[in-house]
């Protein structure tokens, strides 16, 4: 009985959640980079990365030179995020990633995504973090740098 | 698993990079203002059933899981279980919107870099924890997470 009264309720809650699309939805495949590859990329040519989750995640860790752009799934954060991005040329070889949460649950990098491409940004991609940004990056070993 | 890896801005070894718990370590004590503002010093739940749940506002995991330990902690308050809130919201405003709208039934204090790096790096949400009555953490469970699991052990631990 308590079950499916949380059950119900579970399923009301979460049709009032922001209503953004999931990262999964928006971002195309052939637009993902996987953490592996990244951190590949950071010894040779770096990317601009961009960290569109929340501020207590990037101050914990963060990946070495990404710029804290605020989160995806807010108007504050879009526009911090725009106007982060407004100083560089479309043709910027851009990352975004988050890892706040599944990657599915993300509330985040959909919008942040689309936010980049309606700028005209040409070379988006995003960093699929299945799990989480400790389980994913931190917890491989792959670099990261503290502080605001 | 490889060990977290720190490095500061220059790429140099990060020395302070937080410890990450285990189970059978003892959870690290705080005190804290809860969003009620009465005082939430976890020592003082010494003896008790902790699940200790990591959450924002904007994390659906973590609102589906809300109700669970809403009701865990009305059915089995007496039996000794306190469940405790740590919001990583960076409004307070914004967890006291969702803890009231959930009708949340137990206390919920402001999470920040200095208590999540007490909890070995909340990196990622939600994060559960459960501590058993003499202290010790039993489980760690990070991500989505059925909450049949996370019940089971509860029931597990209070005996």
């Amino acid at each position: 009985m308590i079950r499916q009264f949380c059950a119900a309720l579970c399923l009301a809650l979460l049709s009032v959640l922001p209503a953004r699309a999931a990262a999964t939805d928006i971002i195309p495949a052939a637009a993902l980079i996987q953490p592996a590859d990244l951190a590949g990329e950071l010894k040779s040519a770096p990317p601009i990365i961009l960290q569109v989750g929340f501020s207590k995640l990037y101050e914990q860790a963060h990946i070495p030179g990404a710029i804290y752009a605020g989160p995806g799934r807010s108007d504050e954060g879009l526009a911090s995020l725009k106007a982060q991005a407004e100083k560089l040329p479309r043709d910027a070889a851009l990352v975004i990633y988050c890892g706040c949460c599944p990657w599915n649950r993300c509330p985040n990098m959909g919008a942040a995504y689309t936010a980049l491409k309606t700028m005209g940004f040409t070379k988006v991609r995003a960093l699929y973090i299945a799990e989480n940004f400790g389980q994913d990056w931190v917890d491989k070993g792959y670099p990261v740098v503290r502080g605001q | 698993m490889a060990s977290a890896v720190a490095l500061d801005a220059r790429g140099r070894a990060f020395a302070a990079a937080p410890k990450k718990l285990k189970p059978g370590m003892a959870a690290p004590s705080f005190i804290r203002t809860g969003l009620d503002g009465k005082p939430v010093d976890l020592s003082r739940y010494k003896g008790k059933v902790l699940l200790i749940d990591f959450w924002a506002s904007w994390c659906a995991p973590c609102i589906i899981a809300i109700p669970h330990f809403r009701a865990w902690q009305g059915q089995w308050g007496e039996r000794g279980l306190q469940v405790i809130g740590i919001s990583m919201d960076d409004a307070a405003s914004d967890a006291r919107a969702a803890a009231a709208r959930l009708k949340v039934n137990y206390p919920v204090v402001m999470g920040d870099v200095k208590l999540a790096d007490q909890y070995g790096g909340i990196l990622g949400l939600p994060v559960e924890m459960l501590v058993g009555r003499d202290g010790r953490i039993i489980a760690i469970w990070q991500g989505e997470t059925p909450p049949e699991t996370i019940e089971k052990a509860v029931r597990a631990a209070l005996g």
